[in-house]
């Protein structure tokens, strides 16, 4: 892959001059996302954007009339390639256009629409969900300490506060923490662990808190990333997958393999797939990792048991390293659905597999009941890591100090929230329930809704945050994206951000088959304001349907 | 288990014999790191219970990256610790972590104002409490407007909240006279690390003799030999002069440049000003002749001015790059690209755990600057209290509000404290013979030269130590003072330091400097 887009550029160099030059941008930015991304769709999209840079780049040049010497240090064309080749959809083109209109809208411009609605991230708060009291309660105390004289605040809200003031440095919040989290958080999140799993003991040593789930992430992938050519390191993602893994692998170098779920039943992951695209891919690469999210994003399946089962046991099998993201653990909706960790499966399969597979989970404060997206906490949680490689980790997060403590603070109350004897426990609960039973209620509703629409079907929301509907588009306006030059999906997206004032991200942005589309909505807004989205949308998708038939 | 010198380089032993600096690039074993041979071979066979993971199959750069400042030094600091609280007896009552700049684990106290504010933003409800002073709350609903859905707890744009954005322009433009700043201009980041690494990334590209190479100074900051060894970038060393108190010459820049000229392709240059873990102030005539050397060899300048406000020796004044770039006119202004790295750690905040911090780019290429705006938008946003922070500390309490005063009470304390313990440092440990100590001028750490003796360096190479580790390790096991050795940052052949943040109350620090005094009459009396 990598000599592949080298040879394109040396080639073009060769010829030099300033047309070329923009040339060569064109001609390594296509290759390179087709070497990249499995999905057309995404190639297509990236033409779209560089095409348009392409101009852009044309009319700078000739405002610095030809001094190549003067040229800047650091251009498109000698930037890190790795970084050129990162996607991130679910904060890309179509958003920067949402806060664009935002934007136009404020300075009095006429839209078919007063607001627009970013349904485009798993963002709580910023849907009006309000955040746990308890939690907040003690983030105040533990900010300004002085509040702990202060009557207003429960009894178990400043006992937490004052734990947590006592295990940092100075007793301050202020302090940097050790470098893979403050030792009794890490604690706690190992009870918090062991009590999920029905008592499957849980080590804090193996405990690594992180910035946001994300950073846990792209860590252990740096982690597994080695070898050259057709011994690169191979890590196998769900299509559709939600795109930090796409981006992650991209900016690694890695190989990304594609295994698809199967959207007939309901976003199932089959081994079946999983050793076609094992043995497709171990052509070409070296897979090593095997990478599920349960529940799924952006698809909203639940695993079964015996799921995770087939999983861990095909990886075990094939010599895979398992990362499963876990952050939507609370987020299960659907009757008969439940979540199971892959530890605890892992670990009620006998120590054949509990002792030898090696896995690390993810979990955050982000999602679940919780939404507290800003604050970026999370921990991740490895098992039967070699320890050499263990004390790897341990130095490469040293580097970056600590994860922000406010964060580490916020994941200590989501693994350790009020107990039934404590002050806070009743308001905790009925604020954490009310989420939850308004999140399983809008999991339901979009689907109903949804799929009465002539051309849209939809699979039901069992967990997560968002639906993942798919469209038909007629050919007619699957030719009319062609000619703007955006993916069909994209083009159907845009244009309902442009008369709807909806941002949604289309289906291309994470993957998906070949000639299917679908979008990703999450089911955020609030009920009466969902009603109203899905509404829009239906309506939406009907002219839609119309103009393009 | 491997033995080799790369499968233990995290083991202490080992990763003390090297110095970072002169890391040979490992040999690459090509077969066994994709195939993990070696371990199969070793454990006898049964191929299907190796690891998936090992020390031969992962990530080769992460094995080079070192980290001295959390180092094993610091990792035996905390087993001490631990020791203590279990009532096991040690010649000291307490470990003293000097090796990192902490302000609050020192014991500074935050600035009340800061913190009221955070907390009215952790939990609004808070704003009809009639203890907490208007203008903090004026400030708590600023920021909590500009989150959506008014919560902290929401993400923010992934370049950072749109208002705490322009109160930083706004604040670096007062800070440079007026020199115009672009909001769009300004990321703000995950700890000014964050911004660094980012930077550094945007950089790396070719292979072999085109691979980047990326100028630092040393000693440095180990934050940068870090990423670069983590991104297969080129370390070009330009050394600081210790005679001359630590002050930058272009004539070594230069020296450095052309030599690395023959094996890669230089393009940055990175500046630490303040110094760390030097401490000395740049005048502003250098900082002219940085820019000028930068333009003439086509290099990105990146500016850590993460110590701003940390200036303490008369005659000394901060100069921000900007501001001297600027001056210089536009054939400069328009031109040299730079990036310039802010933070809420050090200065009189001191506020590490809330990891936030900024960056301004200066004349980046516009696609190139599409780039970072996607690359930063991959991990979503810097966390929201530590932007909120920032806010503070670009747009703090102005005169006529009512916790100005308090404010400015605080804030000049802590740096009248520091310009003092500064001064202290230099004064008693050039008291001591065989130790020679620059002027702390500015920033949180003193980087003192230490002789050590024939014998004692023979002694360390027996154990397979740097004798500054050596030094180090033993001042930890004798007195639980916890330094940096001069290593970890880098220091010129034959010369031994060590880094020692200035940070603790002046009635503590006073201690520990007695305590560092007899610990180098003692071990230099041992082996001589």
């Amino acid at each position: 892959m990598n000599s592949e887009r080298h040879n394109c550029q040396l080639e073009l160099r060769g010829a030099g001059g300033e047309e070329k030059n923009t040339t060569l941008i064109h001609f390594t930015s296509a290759c390179t996302a087709a070497s990249l991304c499995p999905p057309l769709s995404l190639l297509l999209c990236f033409r779209t954007t560089t095409t348009t840079k392409i101009k852009k780049k044309k009319m700078s040049q000739q405002t610095v009339n030809g001094v190549p010497s003067r040229g800047k240090v650091l251009t498109l064309d000698n930037m890190n390639p790795n970084v050129k080749r990162v996607e991130y959809a679910v904060r890309g083109p179509i958003v920067q256009r949402a806060v664009q209109i935002e934007k136009e809208l404020k300075e009095g411009v006429k839209k078919p629409f007063s607001e627009v609605i970013k349904a485009n991230i798993g963002d709580a708060h910023a849907m009006g969900q309000k955040p746990i009291t308890f939690l907040r309660q003690v983030l105040a105390l533990c900010s300004y300490p002085e509040l702990l004289e202060d009557n207003k605040f429960p009894e178990d809200a400043k006992k937490r506060a004052k734990r947590i003031l006592q295990a940092c440095g100075g007793h301050s919040i202020g302090a940097y923490s050790a470098s893979q989290g403050i030792e009794c958080v890490r604690q706690d999140v190992a009870r918090y662990i062991e009590k999920r799993d029905g008592g499957i003991s849980s080590n804090p040593d193996n405990i690594y808190l992180s910035t946001g789930a994300s950073d846990a992430i792209v860590t252990m992938l740096k982690l597994l990333v080695c070898g050259e050519g057709r011994d690169r390191t191979g890590v196998m993602i769900s299509i559709p997958q939600y795109p930090l893994y796409s981006a992650a692998l991209a900016d690694l170098g890695a190989v990304q393999v594609s295994y698809y779920l199967d959207e007939d039943k309901c976003w199932s992951l089959d081994v079946a797939e999983l050793r076609r695209s094992l043995n497709a891919a171990r052509q070409h690469c070296n897979p090593r990792v095997l990478c599920i999210i349960n529940p799924g994003n952006p698809t909203g399946q639940v695993q079964s048991r015996q799921c995770i089962e087939d999983v861990i046991r095909f990886a075990k099998e094939e010599h895979l390293f398992l990362m499963a993201d876990e952050v939507y653990q609370d987020n299960v909706y659907a009757e008969g659905c439940k979540f199971h960790s892959f530890k605890k499966v892992l670990f009620e399969m006998g120590p054949e597999y509990s002792s030898t597979v090696e896995m690390a989970s993810f979990h955050s404060t982000s999602k679940c009941y919780m939404g507290e997206c800003g604050f970026r906490g999370g921990y991740m949680e490895i098992i039967n890591m070699d320890p050499e490689v263990k004390a790897q980790l341990t130095k490469l997060v040293s580097v970056r100090l600590c994860p922000p403590v406010p964060g580490q603070a916020l994941l200590d109350l989501v693994v350790n929230p009020p107990q039934p004897d404590e002050p806070s426990y009743t308001t905790f609960m009925k604020e954490r329930t009310v989420v939850l039973a308004d999140l399983a209620e809008k999991a339901r509703l979009t689907e109903q809704i949804f799929n009465k629409v002539p051309g849209i079907t939809c699979n039901p929301v069992q967990g997560a945050m968002y639906t993942f509907p798919r469209i038909t588009l007629s050919q007619k306006a699957i030719d009319k994206a062609k000619e703007e030059g955006q993916v069909p999906d994209m083009f159907y997206c845009m244009k309902l951000l442009e008369e709807e004032g909806i941002c949604l991200v289309p289906g291309s942005g994470f993957g998906q088959r070949e000639g299917t589309f679908h979008f990703r909505m999450t089911i955020l807004p609030p009920t009466e304001k969902l009603k109203v989205v899905l509404h829009k949308i239906s309506e939406f998708h009907l002219r839609f349907t119309q103009e393009f038939s | 288990m491997r033995t080799g010198s790369e499968g233990t380089s995290w083991d202490l032993t080992t990763i003390l014999s090297k110095s970072p600096l002169a890391l040979p690039p490992p040999p690459r074993r090509v077969q066994s790191e994709a195939t993990g041979v070696v371990q199969k071979m070793s454990e006898n066979g049964v191929s299907s219970r190796a690891k998936v993971l090992t020390i031969d199959t992962m990530n080769p750069t992460v094995k080079k990256v070192e980290y001295a400042v959390r180092g094993p030094i610091v990792q035996r600091a905390v087993e001490l610790e631990r020791e203590l609280s279990e009532g096991i007896k040690k010649p000291f009552a307490e470990v003293i972590k000097a090796n990192i700049g902490d302000a609050h684990a020192m014991g500074q106290q935050p600035i009340t104002f800061f913190r009221q504010v955070l907390a009215l933003c952790s939990y609004p409800e808070l704003l009809n409490d009639s203890t907490f002073p208007e203008d903090a709350k004026s400030r708590a609903r600023r920021i909590l407007q500009s989150c959506g859905g008014n919560s902290m707890g929401s993400y923010s744009a992934s370049q950072g909240i749109d208002s705490v954005r322009q109160d930083v322009a706004r604040y670096i433009e007062r800070r440079d006279g007026g020199v115009p700043c672009d909001p769009d201009n300004i990321y703000l980041t995950t700890g000014a690390s964050d911004g660094i690494v980012t930077m550094l990334k945007l950089l790396v590209c070719g292979e072999g003799a085109t691979r980047t190479g990326v100028m630092i100074s040393i000693p440095q900051y180990p934050l940068y030999s870090a990423a670069l060894a983590e991104l297969g970038a080129v370390q070009i060393n330009y050394y600081l002069n210790e005679e001359k108190c630590w002050s930058m010459d272009i004539s070594e820049l230069q020296r450095a440049l052309d030599e690395a000229r023959r094996h890669c392709n230089p393009r940055a240059l990175c500046i630490i000003n303040p110094g760390n873990p030097t401490g000395q102030v740049q005048s502003r005539q250098c900082i002219e002749d940085v820019i000028r050397f930068a333009a003439k060899e086509r290099l990105f300048l990146m500016a850590d001015e993460v110590y701003q406000d940390n200036v303490y020796a008369d005659g000394c004044q901060f100069h921000s790059f900007k501001k001297v770039l600027f001056e210089m006119g536009p054939e400069y202004s328009n031109t040299v690209e730079l990036v310039s790295f802010h933070s809420t750690s050090k200065c009189y905040m001191g506020e590490c755990g809330f990891r936030g911090g900024y960056m301004e780019i200066i004349n980046m290429d516009n696609e190139v600057k599409a780039q970072l705006t996607k690359l930063v938008s991959v991990r979503l946003c810097p966390p929201v209290p530590g932007q909120a922070l920032m806010d503070l500390v670009v747009n703090p309490p102005q005169p006529g509000e009512p916790s100005y005063e308090n404010f400015i009470k605080e804030r000049t304390a802590t740096l009248s404290a520091l310009a003092e313990k500064a001064k202290l440092t230099e004064q008693v440990l050039n008291t001591v013979q065989g130790i020679s100590c620059n002027p702390v001028q500015g920033a949180m750490y003193s980087f003192p030269r230490i002789t050590i003796s024939a014998k004692a360096v023979k002694e360390a190479t027996d154990k397979g130590q740097q004798p500054d580790m050596f030094y180090c390790m033993k001042m930890l096991e004798e007195t639980g003072i916890c330094l940096v050795p001069g290593s970890g940052f880098g220091q010129k052949d034959g010369t031994y330091h060590f880094r020692m943040t200035i940070l603790p109350p002046t009635d503590k620090l006073k201690i520990l400097l007695n305590k560092v005094k007899e610990f180098h009459q003692k071990f230099t009396q041992q082996y001589t």
